[in-house]
């Protein structure tokens, strides 16, 4: 079984694809009318919500020939909502969604995807697994949001199309920003060419005050209430470790050129505890050993009131790093001396340059991106650290990677239930560590 | 205004009793929150500085005198400072201090500012209209105990106004821009209120040559000759006034009094002060700023947040409160515009 990744730290190198990495520049064609002469992209986006209508605004302003043909989601308000400032910002000449483009229910990503040469996949990150795998199926290139799944099941499903996209050369560009931002990139390379010496050590934070809250609507069925609350319930959303905190523990992969193989933690719900919180946890706290020996400590929380920080550091045999999505890349000496400090002013817009750089592939019929390997293992970094909260349990990166565990629902519909459901009070039941089982 | 509020947030209750009941009370209940109003507000009568307990909270802020005058608006530095031209300000009470997160995390979070309260919160403030929680860290790592608020839009800077009322009962807004230059010059007529040696900065003001990069807790300098701390550098402050750059150039044929720039769009809003990155020479007490659409270049979602700007961690607020409160409507109509919606 090739996911089963025994040598993660070489395959990491084999397959990692920022700009800089690995990957050859190979020629594809794009299917459809894009390579039937007009130099019209088509593009469709799964997923209509904030982030998939900004995801196709920043399409446009690649400021290539790119035409929106349509748009799928779950909930047909979403997609109005999305809808109007798309076409009010970008008129009719760029936006081609008539009533017949716009699917509306759990399965209108089939079709929509394929009227599309590009697709944006922006739902909720439980559904990334299938729809990841329904585009690389028809042959479409991709951007996709992270996290890319939400349990192991769901990552084995992105693992292999994400194989099968690299045979078939199709450009697939993962929402995992940092990649895509200049302190980062220059801050990692140096890291990379040893700038600091071997990295040893690390703590890699997401804590801050939490997110939004959809309150319960009469006549509502427990499937729309969960998906309008997708944030708190671990089938959509994977828990703000998974949904949030990947960033973080995909900078510490990045910066360790590995994953780790084992997790240890602990985590609960100490301040957010309303039936409103769903399933998920306020705070995971975790010990991530890698390979050969290092220890990346990992912490995330949503504690309003509570000091925030977002950021990176490690240490190497050298000196240390500091690292923020606030355009800080800083390497400095054991003893002081800087060694690199990014400029913060002035650096291009990392959301901006992930479509830049997909499309200006895709307009020269080049093989640049393939994003979704490692997106998928940063992914399952995150999710072996709730397997580890939830359990309470040291738990292994293969052991987790194996769980069978699926926690989607069995059926897609308004009027099928969930997995996990509420009590007579409205509370949902979550982890008990020591006790819950979970992978 | 709390005792109507205190009889609105207990509308339903009143509406449970039977007639007989209620025309027994409601006397009661009216001469008791009129006694209760008279007595709070006695102080604030006198123009006194005071101190503004924020009810259900451990958080208080302060307010200092601004006496009304007339005072030489601009400077012959910049272009859009130009003319000098006389201003009239009526009197006006101003926050000794940048509104700091402490207050401000209460404002953003409904569900924090309840659990703080260990009570159920009035009706009105339980159905104001809040802040998306923002998913970045919006204090970017640089704190929020005692440190001023960052990064809001003039439209949430004026909804925390709003909601400071709803809790309160008293009319607090953002100043004017004029109120503002006339605050902080204090009857100076330099580049600073201390002067015009740029050298003494330091004394008065954390900004690129002291600040390390950073917001810094607000208060630890001096303040200027009206009781204002950190009115130049530490965080940019909103004004309520929409940025005209040629404004002035329509103001010399009489003096103006009380002027104001109503917001007609969203960009450029007025913001004054300089912050804790600024130079000494936008530390100047009549230099003017304006917010930029770029602030919100950053934000991945369209439409773009009504709330927060993601790249503006250098801004915060300070609010006023007018010597004279205006009448029910005119507050209402001040704290309701619509927001504009931003691609």
């Amino acid at each position: 079984m090739e996911y089963l990744n025994k040598n993660p730290r070489r395959d990491f190198l084999k397959t990692s694809a920022i700009v800089t990495g690995g990957l050859m520049i190979q020629p594809f064609s794009l299917s459809g009318a894009y390579a039937a002469g007009s130099d019209e992209i088509k593009i469709a986006v799964i997923g209509c919500g904030g982030r998939g209508t900004g995801a196709v605004f920043q399409a446009f302003d690649t400021g290539h020939n790119i035409k929106l043909v349509a748009m799928a989601d779950a909930f047909r308000d979403r997609i109005d909502k999305s809808y109007e400032p798309i076409f009010n910002k970008y008129g009719k000449d760029k936006v081609d969604v008539p009533e017949e483009r716009k699917f509306a229910g759990f399965e209108g990503y089939k079709e929509a995807i394929k009227l599309a040469d590009v697709v944006i996949l922006a739902a909720p990150p439980g559904f990334r697994p299938d729809h990841f795998e329904e585009a690389v199926k028809q042959g479409k290139q991709i951007f996709m949001e992270k996290p890319v799944a939400i349990d192991a099941t769901g990552i084995r499903k992105v693992l292999a199309a994400a194989e099968e996209a690299k045979k078939k050369k199709l450009n697939v560009v993962v929402g995992l920003q940092r990649h895509y931002q200049d302190n980062y990139r220059e801050t990692v390379k140096r890291i990379h060419d040893g700038a600091v010496g071997d990295i040893i050590g690390g703590q890699v934070y997401w804590n801050d005050g939490g997110v939004w809250v959809n309150p319960r609507q009469p006549g509502q069925t427990e499937m729309e209430y969960q998906m309008r609350n997708w944030y708190y319930f671990n089938w959509l959303c994977g828990d703000h470790i998974v949904e949030q905190h990947v960033h973080n523990l995909d900078v510490a992969n990045w910066v360790k050129n590995s994953y780790p193989v084992k997790a240890y933690g602990t985590g609960g719900r100490q301040v957010r505890t309303g039936k409103e919180y769903g399933e998920i946890f306020d705070h995971h706290s975790i010990t991530f050993t890698y390979a050969d020996g290092t220890v990346i400590f990992s912490e995330c929380r949503h504690f309003p009131g509570a000091t925030n920080r977002v950021d990176e550091r490690f240490q190497g045999t050298k000196g240390n790093v500091y690292l923020s999505a606030g355009n800080h890349g800083i390497l400095t000496e054991w003893g002081g001396k800087e060694i690199y400090n990014h400029n913060r002013d002035n650096n291009p817009n990392p959301y901006q340059v992930e479509h830049d750089e997909l499309f200006d592939a895709i307009v020269k019929g080049e093989y640049k991106f393939a994003d979704a390997e490692n997106a998928a293992k940063s992914t399952m970094t995150a999710i072996l650290g709730r397997y580890a909260t939830y359990s309470g349990k040291e738990i292994s990166w293969d052991e987790a990677l194996n769980s069978t565990v699926d926690l989607m629902p069995e059926r897609l519909a308004w009027d099928a239930m969930p997995k996990v459901l509420p009590n007579e009070e409205g509370f949902y039941p979550f982890a008990i560590p020591g006790k819950t089982k979970v992978i | 205004m709390i005792w109507v509020n205190f009889l609105l947030a207990h509308k339903n209750t009143m509406n449970k009793l039977n007639k007989f009941l209620r025309t027994l009370f409601l006397p009661v209940i009216l001469v008791v929150t009129a006694f209760l109003f008279a007595w709070k507000s006695l102080p604030f009568n006198q123009f006194e500085p005071y101190t503004q307990e924020i009810p259900d909270s451990k958080q208080s802020f302060q307010m200092v005198p601004i006496p009304g005058g007339t005072f030489a608006m601009g400077s012959l530095v910049q272009e859009d400072e130009q003319p000098v031209h006389k201003v009239e300000i009526s009197p006006f009470w101003m926050g000794a201090h940048e509104i700091t997160w402490d207050i401000f995390e209460l404002f953003l979070d409904k569900n924090y500012e309840q659990a703080i309260a260990e009570k159920p919160l009035p009706t009105q403030v339980d159905g104001l209209s809040r802040p998306s929680i923002p998913y970045l860290d919006m204090t970017f790592g640089m704190g929020k105990e005692g440190k001023p608020a960052i990064g809001m839009t003039q439209y949430g800077a004026l909804q925390f106004c709003k909601w400071l009322y709803l809790k309160t009962g008293i009319f607090y807004r953002l100043p004017t821009e004029a109120e503002w230059e006339y605050a902080a010059k204090a009857g100076s007529q330099s580049k600073y209120f201390f002067g015009n040696d740029a050298a003494l900065l330091g004394e008065y003001a954390w900004y690129d040559r002291n600040s390390g990069g950073t917001t810094q807790a607000i208060g630890q300098k001096k303040p200027n000759p009206w009781g204002l701390y950190d009115i130049l550098g530490n965080v940019m402050e909103w004004t309520s006034d929409q940025y005209v750059n040629d404004a002035y150039t329509k103001r010399v044929e009489t003096v103006e009094k009380d002027p104001r720039l109503p917001i007609q769009s969203l960009y450029p809003g007025s913001i004054r002060g300089g912050n804790y990155k600024s130079t000494s020479e936008d530390l100047r007490v009549s230099k003017r700023f304006y917010s930029k659409a770029e602030w919100k270049r950053i934000d991945p979602q369209i439409p773009k947040s009504q709330w927060w700007f993601p790249e503006a961690p250098f801004l915060g607020l300070r609010v006023v409160r007018p010597m004279n409160a205006p009448s029910q409507g005119e507050i209402m109509n001040y704290y309701n515009r619509p927001p504009i919606a931003d691609y």
